[in-house]
């Protein structure tokens, strides 16, 4: 156990290494940025000046040094367009990715797991074929175009729900929170849902498979013949082992939440670091496009590695084939 | 024994199992609705130039004096708007029937070059050595592990807008997932007895995975194509409603929505959501017919 843990944490590592090296290169076949930021009348000494404040006079691979010594103490550099630390902007954006990120899989977990054990319990019933007919679309409806439908029938049809921004915040330890306000949480429910569509989905169907798996299986019969009550054989023999590989996927999804928010928030205009990247790309904000990168690629690391080590934990096999 | 394990030796029938597959995917009702909506949508794309009313790129024949008209409106050239019109005085039906055309056009041939490439690799991987296979599936590992999404917007962040440039990112994107299936079904199929015939034979190396092996390997290559077709032309509406896909000058149907976007809060719906019906369509068209594919085409199931 111990030596598998060291051996992922490891893998971790490398991986977050690799990233650097890849984010790196790639941010500089961009462009240089003295070309952007110089001023066109400038003099050779004066582009000389601004390369070594750069650091671009030197080879790549003591640039890249450098930029992994200042990573490592947190410094990714400013940005050309707030002239702040890009690593604080991408931090103080954060929350609001989070807070939508979480709220999306709340959602997914809230909606899909009745549905997918509904559909698997029955699933010769009307409902269940509508249902999971339904869920067809929503893998195939392309997220941003939902969400402009989203808007379209609740916020300007309808005028239920307000379509773009946080609304009112609320600070918890310096941080601004959507969900403590009622505007706030108005405000969250289209974007999270719009995010949340594809995941309900795909919970409902792995929920679905799961459940139509484990209903034949012996001791589910035998919990039948013993008397026990549908309501717990559901919730505690068939709920119980089908949530360890439901946890695990949904888990790992999280990342990918986290990364398709850039749609949802382009969208809803939802103040998080989606948007941020969409509109540091735009104008070649060169440092936090690197803090993005970087933060999602630890964040993404981070939570395979929780999960997977929670994963080996709960599941007797998994530890098994592990050891194998 | 099903009749796709033997194709060698059976070349006077060679055709015989791809018929058989078709028929088998018309079997099913959704799926043969998928494979004639596809059908009409890819013969709409490629003659658009003849059956759209106004070529929406021609800028003598926009009008701006119809910008922004309703569904069903007339046009002061003569027609009618049935999708209703943009900003510009541009035919939306028009537009999309264009735009259509570039959607297709980068989301199959994206995965048909990544196809190739990936299956390419994964047959490389699985006849190279260990050394060459663990490098390859280590890459398709930490490639897959991150979002297409943001590996896209990554490229296209150094690479810049362009048609050349969506197709490169979403080849990137989508090469992994053909390299570990032609990885997974080399491996199977190269410890059956007619590989061992060919090779005893002294058939060279090349010929026996060209001939022998990749036929063999294509049926679930063809699946995960079909399937990453539907994905690529998500994909790519959505880099371009981004502002990160396709150039303005040649609108996929995800830059029409985006540019329909600020008038849906005015309550013109139109210009944003018939092309994004059309995207719909094509997707869930292609997901039928792709669902069907993978059941009839399943060795599982084929008996």
């Amino acid at each position: 156990m111990t030596w598998a843990l060291l051996s992922r944490a490891v893998q971790a590592f490398l991986v977050v290494v690799a990233m650097t090296v890849i984010v790196f290169v790639g941010i500089h076949a961009i462009g240089d940025p003295v070309d952007v930021l110089i001023s066109p009348v400038a003099d050779q000494a004066e582009r000389d000046r601004m390369e070594a404040a750069f650091g671009t006079d030197k080879p790549l691979w003591e640039q890249y040094r450098n930029f992994v010594r200042e990573a490592a103490r947190g410094d990714l550099g400013r940005s050309f367009v707030y002239n702040q630390p890009a690593l604080g902007i991408i931090f103080e954006r954060l929350p609001a990715t989070l807070e939508l990120a979480v709220a999306a899989l709340i959602l997914a977990i809230v909606i899909g797991i009745p549905l997918g054990l509904y559909c698997g319990l029955r699933p010769e019933s009307p409902a269940s074929r509508v249902i999971m007919a339904t869920s067809i679309l929503g893998f195939s409806l392309p997220g941003f175009w939902m969400g402009l439908m989203l808007i379209m029938l609740f916020a300007v049809q309808l005028g239920w729900l307000p379509s773009t921004g946080r609304g009112d915040t609320v600070s918890v330890f310096g941080v601004r929170w959507s969900f403590l306000t009622r505007n706030g949480l108005e405000h969250l429910l289209l974007p999270a849902l719009n995010l949340a569509m594809f995941k309900i989905s795909m919970v409902l169907r792995l929920t679905r498979a799961g459940v139509r798996e484990i209903v034949s299986m012996d001791y589910i019969k035998y919990a039948r013949a013993r008397g026990l009550a549908p309501s717990r054989i559901v919730g505690v023999h068939i709920l119980k082992n089908i949530m360890i590989p439901l946890v695990t996927i949904i888990g790992m999804e999280f990342g990918s939440t986290v990364a398709f928010a850039i749609v949802t928030e382009s969208v809803f205009a939802w103040p998080g670091i989606g948007k941020l990247i969409i509109d540091s790309i735009n104008v070649l904000d060169r440092p936090v496009i690197v803090a993005y990168l970087m933060t999602v690629v630890v964040l993404f690391v981070l939570v395979n590695f929780t999960v997977d080590v929670a994963y080996t934990a709960l599941d007797p096999r998994a530890r098994r084939r592990k050891a194998a | 024994m099903s009749a796709l394990a033997f194709p060698a030796g059976a070349r006077p029938r060679a055709q015989s199992p791809w018929r058989q597959a078709f028929a088998k995917v018309a079997r099913s009702k959704s799926a043969l609705a998928g494979l004639v909506v596809l059908g009409l949508i890819i013969l709409a794309a490629v003659f658009a130039g003849l059956i759209a009313p106004q070529n929406p790129y021609d800028l003598v024949q926009l009008d701006i004096m119809d910008s922004s008209l309703a569904p069903g409106s007339k046009a002061s050239a003569g027609f009618t708007y049935l999708l209703g019109s943009d900003p510009q005085g541009r035919d939306m039906l028009s537009a999309m029937l264009y735009g259509l055309r570039i959607s297709l056009f980068v989301g199959v041939g994206s995965a048909i070059i990544a196809c190739i490439a990936g299956a390419t690799l994964g047959l490389v991987a699985a006849y190279a050595g260990a050394r060459v296979e663990a490098l390859l599936m280590r890459l398709v590992d930490l490639q897959l592990s991150f979002p297409s999404i943001l590996v896209a917007l990554m490229i296209l962040a150094v690479l810049g807008k362009g048609v050349g440039n969506v197709m490169l990112a979403l080849v990137l994107v989508e090469w992994a997932y053909y390299a570990r299936v032609a990885r997974a079904s080399a491996l199977v199929e190269r410890s059956r007895e007619y590989i061992e015939a060919a090779e005893c034979l002294a058939v060279p190396r090349w010929r026996v995975v060209m001939r022998h092996l990749l036929p063999n390997c294509l049926p679930p290559l063809i699946v995960i194509a079909t399937m990453q077709v539907a994905r690529a032309i998500s994909l790519e509406a959505t880099l371009s409603f981004l502002g990160l896909g396709v150039p303005v000058t040649e609108p996929s149907l995800g830059l029409l929505i985006s540019n329909g976007y600020t008038d849906m809060m005015s309550g013109k719906y139109w210009i944003s959501f018939y092309p994004g019906l059309a995207l719909l369509v094509t997707i869930v068209a292609i997901n039928l017919v792709g669902d069907r594919l993978r059941d009839v085409l399943n060795p599982r199931t084929l008996q």
